[in-house]
């Protein structure tokens, strides 16, 4: 069954990828601005360049035919070249790819890993001291936006102490153990920001839905019949607990590739989200289609992964 | 002092009845600072010596890294399709061209051996060609000699329409030939009295013909060397990533002597312009941040921390807001704002006049730009020799007030004036930038305080300022009654960019929205004016044709220009820079050091 | 049957079992007294009444104009004469905070409201139905999911800003505008959850045995499914309050929200946020606020949710 469901959903990925493909592609199309922006304000330079520096992008081509170009140059492989760099898209993906995910990443594993267990230990032991201060850093998490707690973070950290840079460099000098210690020292930050941001929802949720299921008649009667406190709670609550955090991690995980842009802002991470809101202001659309085409795959993916983990997680759920 | 007056004293230096040094002190009895008094003798043709860098280290190299921020980062490295300063900086500092503008508008050799002039016969007496000497023994950065082969190939470069070289606008009515192997001549279609814009500044940046002639025209954008510049700069490429960072590394075969102190160039982008100044101000993490356009008390309060300053130039940009002279909410022959619709309160004389009073811009200047803006009364503020003295301004509500009750429009049940049906309600439009936004809230207030009513609107800059027909939230459409943005001259010459008020150029569907005259006001007198000053080949008399044309436009309010603004970086405390409004902040990076 | 572990502090409260057992009162009655003796609840009701109080009637306790422009009082402290400072232009924080909080307040619910709306039904019709449908739902999911926002919030600006403010005025339309984009743009993740829930729910024996004794679908779902979701949906709803606040100062800023010259608090978070060593003010009381709302009415969902909760016996 589940193979079969599993067959079947990997089948209609591709038709859906096509048709987000080509929507977002119209929405880029038709959103207003251009690449050449910067150029009009400039009286030096002559309407007719502007003109033929479209065209040899092809901007005055009908939409779906740009469209159809993309898609078949896509087929074969090929992600095109940025407008305003003329560099190969792949090339721009890969140089920002490593950090993104060392950054992304490692935010997202330190929320996962810190938020499923307090929320959990919220759960079982609701308004206690330790569930109201959990309860009290989330709210701060998700109540006070990144743009908000990173500078606070800065002013804290880097101009009050001293103690961490908050430009991020992609190219640190040293080798070895300083090499490393430089590059946790200039990450702490941004990771720091993204998991509370990231982590303060799943604490929320898992707390939610622990006590949810905590309340559900069949863990009574789990109760009931003997079994002990602890295997009551790994066995059934915990996993059928997990179904919320399950379907919200996989709905953060797209992010790890496709970058954090404000938090990346701030601290100048040089990651995905630096890249995509650079192309968006330069409505520079092969690096725009790109980005979203990998996210959109991986969003797809991910969630797919989720859906079969609910099976997993409550095997009677029986996915049709 | 009158144009006659000067003449004669500048003649008086040319005889040596007057020593330079006698000429600027009596223009400073006349206000006239002194490198304006040096341009007037410059381009009078008497040689002068340009202010002298004083550039201390004695030997090449031994600085270190310079590490530069800048909240924009550079796309591309070829400053032919440099999109913005972001690209223009990265490019400059690998590649260079023949002169450069310094902060006082004084052309300052680069690869030239020389600034032509007419004394030493660069320049032609009838304005038609211009001949520059070459330095010897300049190496690109592969070892090969940089020669006139090279000059010549940029301009067929650039001038090939197929290249779209947004450098095209330099070398379209021009023609660059090679007289030799170290000199070349540039021929102009018509008397061109401001010859240094092809070869020069920002536009003149050279690229090596050995490495781009296989990709002149349609085949430019596909040149690796885009992205890896071969110039002749002092640093060499090391690294690039678009969007992001730019390295470089110590050119030791640089032309100059003892230069560059720095043994490397990190160039890092992205993020915003505050934390850029807060990490040069407070942290010191990089020695210069670039184009920080933060509110003063901001910045003041970062430079207290003590570890770097503000570093403030002159440019030539100002800060203005527009009026409107035709209607943006009347539909003529499908489009709005139509030459055909004249707007029905903004053209008259007395709602502009009551306008100008009402813009409190020393207010603005004092409480959100501070020293980073000068009120002024002038649209051409810079090069100071254009600086008009014939206008003022003053911000006076009660006078306003008096003038629109004169006029005729009396205040309605809701306090907004109106005569024959039309309400003095404007929207007033401008890009998203926080300063800008209270700018906008000072404005507003002020004018409440004389029954206009005021909706201001903000635009996201990266609609704002683009070419997109479709969109009628561009600024060249100006769909709004009045609009405020800041421009200005690329050039110490400011007659190029005068064409913004000329009759032909107003901005319509008719030309894509691509008319540089975006007031739309239409004035023979001005016209006639403006073509006179593009041929006029005395410096004098186009210098006062120029701060007449500045008159005419003041004068009759098509724009009220409200700030002077200067060019803001930040820079660490023993960092020396040099620095011009006229210019790229990279543009002599090579004179770059750290003090001891 | 009796939950194993109380899912609130009253529960401590023995006295509050025997009370609610011994009379027979009407459920709202008895939700209530349970709700009264949620302590955290109570608190939340309070601030958040104070709150929407002082926004609403501020006006009349607090009447300088949030406009007037005052350069001498430029970045004061809190003060007598302005109790939350002042920002860099001297407007008064307190006023501006007045009238911003009722803007920020409503198109924080209003779009949590669509968001958890839309939220629901998708994910309700999603996971009651599967096969097609599940199908189908699931890749809009996915589409609004992998939609660059930036993009489309322009193509929106530019499609529909000027019409909306033609047919429901200046006000009118930007409100409908951000509550419609902030609630259209934050539905996927609350229909996933719900819809994991509903798969996980629809197999449970009470749901089951609703099903056996001829329940209708929708009853199905409504009495059966949806209350056992609320847990997930409160914290939702708590957290897309919150988003909705933030998310209105970032449209302004693409031009799509309300005009620059209105103090919302994220507006006021966000324009603050330079002056936090010169000025800490200016962010620090819209942080306050937001975090407060924020608080307030988790608090008050989660007692609620006690409140009503069918299977607590106290």
């Amino acid at each position: 069954m589940s193979r079969a469901y599993l067959f079947r959903r990997t089948l209609i990925a591709i038709p859906s990828l096509l048709g987000i493909s080509a929507i977002i592609f119209g929405i880029l199309a038709a959103a207003p601005g251009d690449p050449f922006g910067q150029l009009v304000t400039n009286p030096n330079v002559p309407p007719a360049v502007i003109a033929q520096l479209r065209a040899s992008l092809g901007l005055n081509q009908p939409i779906y035919l740009r469209y159809f170009h993309w898609l078949i140059a896509m087929l074969h492989g090929e992600w095109g070249f940025s407008f305003t760099s003329r560099m190969d898209v792949a090339t721009l993906i890969m140089q920002r790819l490593p950090v993104t995910l060392a950054v992304l990443g490692t935010a997202e594993v330190i929320a996962v890993l810190i938020a499923v267990p307090v929320g959990i230990l919220a759960a079982v032991r609701p308004y206690s001291l330790f569930d109201q201060i959990a309860n009290t850093f989330a709210y701060v998490g998700f109540a006070l936006p990144t743009f908000f707690t990173g500078i606070l973070a800065i002013l804290l950290f880097s101009v009050r102490l001293h103690w961490l840079p908050f430009v991020f460099q992609d190219h640190v000098s040293g080798t070895g153990w300083v090499w490393i210690w430089k590059e946790v020292k200039q990450s702490i930050m941004p990771v720091m920001v993204l998991a509370l941001f990231q982590g303060a929802p799943l604490v929320r949720f898992v707390r939610s839905s622990m006590l949810d299921v905590i309340r559900l008649d069949y863990v009574t009667t789990a109760r009931a019949k003997g079994i002990g406190k602890r295997r009551v709670l790994m066995r059934h609550v915990v996993r059928n607990g997990l179904i919320p955090v399950v379907t919200l991690v996989a709905l953060q995980l797209p992010g790890v590739f496709g970058g954090a842009i404000v938090t990346e802002q701030i601290f100048r991470v040089p990651g995905m989200g630096s890249l995509l809101i650079s192309a968006l202001l330069e409505n520079d659309t092969p690096v725009i289609m790109a980005i979203t085409f990998v996210f959109a795959i991986l969003v797809i993916v991910f969630n797919l992964i989720a859906d079969l983990l609910y099976g997993w997680l409550d095997p009677r759920i029986n996915l049709r | 002092m009158e144009e006659t007056d000067l003449r004669r004293l500048i003649n008086n230096v040319k005889r040596g009845r007057l020593s330079r040094r006698g000429f600027v002190k009596r223009m400073a009895a006349v206000g006239i600072a002194a490198p304006i008094a040096n341009q007037l003798l410059s381009l009078s043709g008497v040689a002068m010596a340009a202010t002298p860098f004083d550039y201390k280290p004695t030997k090449r190299g031994g600085g270190g890294t310079l590490k530069v921020l800048w909240w924009q980062a550079p796309t591309l490295l070829n400053p032919h399709f440099a999109t913005g300063t972001k690209d223009q900086d990265g490019s400059r500092i690998f590649y260079q061209p023949l002169a450069g503008w310094d902060a006082e508008g004084n052309l300052i050799p680069q690869l030239a051996a020389e600034i032509p002039s007419l004394e030493n016969g660069g320049v032609a007496k009838d304005g038609t060609s211009v001949t520059w000497k070459l330095k010897k023994g300049v190496k690109w950065h592969d070892g090969q000699p940089f020669t006139a082969d090279d000059v010549v190939f940029n301009w067929a470069y650039a001038s090939n329409p197929a290249t779209a070289a947004v450098t095209s606008g330099s070398y379209t009515y021009n023609k660059a030939i090679k007289v030799d192997d170290y000199t070349v001549r540039v021929e102009f279609n018509k008397p061109t009295p401001f010859w240094a814009d092809p070869f020069v500044g920002t536009n003149g940046m050279l690229i090596p013909k050995h490495i781009f002639a296989p990709f002149i025209g349609a085949k430019a954008h596909a040149a690796p060397a885009n992205l890896k510049p071969v110039g002749t700069g002092p640093f060499k490429f090391k690294d690039f990533r678009p969007s992001e960072y730019v390295s470089g590394v110590i050119n030791t075969d640089y032309y100059e002597p003892n230069k560059p102190y720095f043994d490397a160039i990190e160039m890092k982008g992205g993020g915003d312009a505050t934390s850029a100044a807060r990490a040069v101000l407070e942290t010191a993490e990089y020695d210069y941040a670039w184009n920080l356009q933060v509110e003063w008390t901001v910045l003041k309060q970062l430079e207290k921390a003590g570890k770097g300053v503000i570093e403030l130039v002159s440019s030539a940009n100002v800060e203005h807001i527009q009026l409107n002279n035709t209607d943006p909410n009347k539909v003529v022959d499908g489009q709005r704002s139509s030459l055909k619709a004249p707007h029905p309160t903004l053209t008259d004389p007395a709602v502009r006049q009551a306008l100008s009073l009402l813009i409190d811009k020393d207010s603005v200047q004092k409480y959100i730009y501070g020293p980073e803006a000068v009120a002024t009364p002038n649209y051409v503020n810079a090069p100071p020799r254009y600086y008009s003295k014939n206008t003022h301004w003053e911000f006076n509500i009660a006078k306003a007030n008096e003038i629109l009750d004169k006029a005729g429009y009396k205040k309605g049940s809701d306090g907004i004036r109106a005569k024959g049906g039309h309400q003095l309600k404007y929207v007033f439009q401008t890009s998203i930038n926080g300063p800008r936004q209270k700018n906008q809230e000072i404005v507003k207030q002020a004018c409440g305080k004389a029954g206009i009513d005021i909706v201001i609107k903000a635009i996201p800059a990266s609609v704002f300022f683009s070419s997109d027909v479709g969109n009628p939230d561009t600024y060249p459409k100006f769909y709004a009654d009045l609009q405020m943005y800041t421009t200005g001259s690329n050039y110490p010459d400011p007659w190029q960019w005068m064409q913004s008020f000329v009759s032909t150029q107003a901005s319509q569907k008719s030309n894509n929205w691509e008319g540089r005259n975006i007031t739309r006001w239409q004035s023979p007198a001005y016209d006639k004016l403006y073509a006179e000053a593009g041929n006029e080949m005395d410096p004098v008399k186009r210098t006062a044709m120029l701060i007449k044309l500045n008159d005419m436009v003041v004068d009759n309010i098509v724009v009220i220009p409200e700030l002077h603004r200067m060019n803001v970086s930040a820079q660490v405390k023993n960092l020396v820079t040099r620095l011009s409004g006229w210019e790229d902040d990279m543009w002599d990076v090579a004179s770059w050091y750290r003090n001891a | 049957m009796a939950g194993l572990t109380p899912a609130s502090i009253s529960a401590d409260l023995p006295g509050a079992a025997a009370e609610g057992q011994s009379k027979p009162v009407s459920r709202t009655l008895d939700a209530w007294r349970r709700f009264r003796r949620h302590r955290l609840a109570v608190v939340g009701l309070v601030v958040l009444s104070i709150i929407v109080f002082g926004v609403v009637f501020g006006k009349l306790l607090w009447p300088t104009p949030m406009s007037a422009i005052d350069f001498s009082a430029s970045l004061a402290p809190p003060s007598v004469a302005h109790p939350f400072g002042t920002d860099d232009l001297g407007h008064d924080l307190l006023a501006r905070m007045i009238f911003g909080g009722r803007i920020s307040l409503a198109v924080g619910l209003a779009a949590m409201l669509v968001a958890v709306g839309l939220g629901v039904l998708v994910g309700a019709i999603a996971g009651t139905a599967a096969g097609r449908v599940d199908t189908f739902l699931m890749w809009l999911t996915d589409l609004f999911l992998a939609l660059p926002q930036l993009p489309l919030l322009l193509l929106i600006i530019y499609l529909f800003r000027d019409t909306l403010v033609r047919l429901f005025g200046e006000e009118g339309g930007i409100f409908l505008i951000v509550v419609v984009v902030i609630g259209a743009l934050r539905w996927m993740s609350i229909a996933r959850i719900v819809r994991a829930q509903f798969f996980s729910l629809r197999e449970k024996e009470f749901v089951e045995a609703a099903r056996a004794l001829g329940a209708s679908r929708l009853r199905e779902v409504v009495h059966h499914m949806l209350p056992n979701t609320l847990g997930p949906l409160i914290v939702a709803a708590t957290i897309e309050i919150a988003n909705a606040i933030i998310a209105e100062s970032t449209l302004s800023f693409l031009g799509l929200g309300f005009p620059p010259d209105v103090p919302t608090w994220g507006r006021l978070l966000y324009d603050g946020r330079n002056y936090l060593d010169l000025a800490p003010q200016w962010a620090i009381f819209p942080g306050m606020a937001i975090f407060l709302t924020v608080l307030s009415i988790s608090f008050l969902g989660d007692g609620l949710r006690d409140a009503f909760d069918p299977r607590r016996v106290l």
